[in-house]
């Protein structure tokens, strides 16, 4: 494959990132420079003005660098990705949270690692050494490595880090993949992992840090943890 | 083939193994007929015991938060220069 004509596209779901979604632009543009690349940005009709923070910064960068393609409301993560993959122009699809809890300073490393293996799926890894997480408490790293043993376990999945949403995927990989895939929320993360890897397709893992600065107002309560079990077993038995 | 059907050929080749073993009576039947909780118990250890080894060595990245602090305070310097409104949340 010919590096130079690759084409990566970054599609960016936001609900009320309005600041977010600028210092993200901006930090894409800053460790992308010798790439081509465009940003999808897709808005589920933030209350909070992110789609007129995007406007004005589609007048800083360019319309063909930023795509604005919104939704009426909040849809989903997963129909968000679809929606975003209609406007893709590219060859390779990225897929990222606005949070800033994922860092673009790692996407030279992701394209990196799919030019060097050729692999059809780079997922970031929170879980192995070069990774790491800042800002979750010892509840919470025990309630993460004790679903992660368990789903190693039932599912022998192939990836260190299954609700990563941080991934690089070949356009026709995620097209077919996401096709397949029912689940919401962080169960459908781990559904395109894992289907893909039962699909063979060629994964490889980079080591990611993410900084979770939102952990204090988003408890990781007893209804997550049965959507969990619910979402391991679903996914034992339809893949 | 659907992964809990591999889960359960498993289970069976391991249940026909036991089985095996009861009959040929190598292992006194006492404790044969033991085998199978000793096994879902040692499944149970080997479980915890990874749970506490990836706890113990969870990777963690302080200076992450910093960096970050870093780029945040940068990229705003950039926008607010070039108009892009990052008042507070």
């Amino acid at each position: 494959m010919d590096a130079a004509k690759n084409k990566y596209s970054i599609i960016v779901p936001t609900y009320n990132e309005r600041l977010n979604i600028a210092l993200i632009v901006y930090l894409i543009f800053k460790h992308l420079r010798d790439v081509d690349f465009e940003i999808i940005v897709v808005d589920d009709g933030s209350p909070d003005g992110t789609q007129e923070v995007v406007k004005h910064l589609q007048r800083l960068y360019g319309e063909d660098r930023i795509l604005l393609r919104p939704r009426a409301k909040k849809l989903g993560l997963g129909t968000a990705y679809i929606h975003g993959l209609k406007h893709v122009s590219g060859n390779f699809v990225v897929i990222m949270d606005a949070d800033l809890s994922h860092h673009p300073k790692y996407l030279p490393s992701f394209i990196k690692k799919q030019l060097e293996t050729g692999a059809s799926i780079v997922t970031g890894t929170r879980y192995v050494t070069g990774g790491g997480v800042h800002g979750w408490n010892l509840m919470r790293k025990l309630t993460s490595r004790g679903a992660n043993v368990l789903a190693q376990t039932l599912l022998w999945p192939g990836v260190s880090d299954l609700t990563g949403s941080f991934r690089l995927y070949k356009k026709s990989v995620l097209e077919d993949v996401i096709s397949s895939c029912v689940s919401k929320g962080y169960v459908f993360q781990m559904e395109m992992i894992v289907r893909a890897s039962r699909k063979g397709y060629h994964i490889e893992e980079v080591p990611i840090t993410f900084v979770d600065r939102v952990f204090g107002s988003s408890k990781l309560g007893g209804s997550e943890i049965v959507e969990y079990l619910k979402g391991l077993i679903y996914l034992m038995i339809t893949t | 083939m659907k992964h809990v059907l591999k889960l359960l050929s498993l289970l069976v080749v391991i249940s026909a193994l036991w089985i095996g073993l009861l009959q040929a009576s190598i292992i006194p039947q006492s404790h044969t007929w033991l085998l199978p909780i000793y096994f879902i118990v040692s499944l149970g250890c080997y479980g915890l015991l990874m749970v506490g080894v990836g706890l113990m060595r969870f990777p963690t990245c302080p200076e992450e938060a910093l960096l970050l602090q870093q780029d945040i305070a940068e990229a705003k310097d950039f926008l607010k220069q070039k108009g892009v409104d990052v008042g507070s949340d």
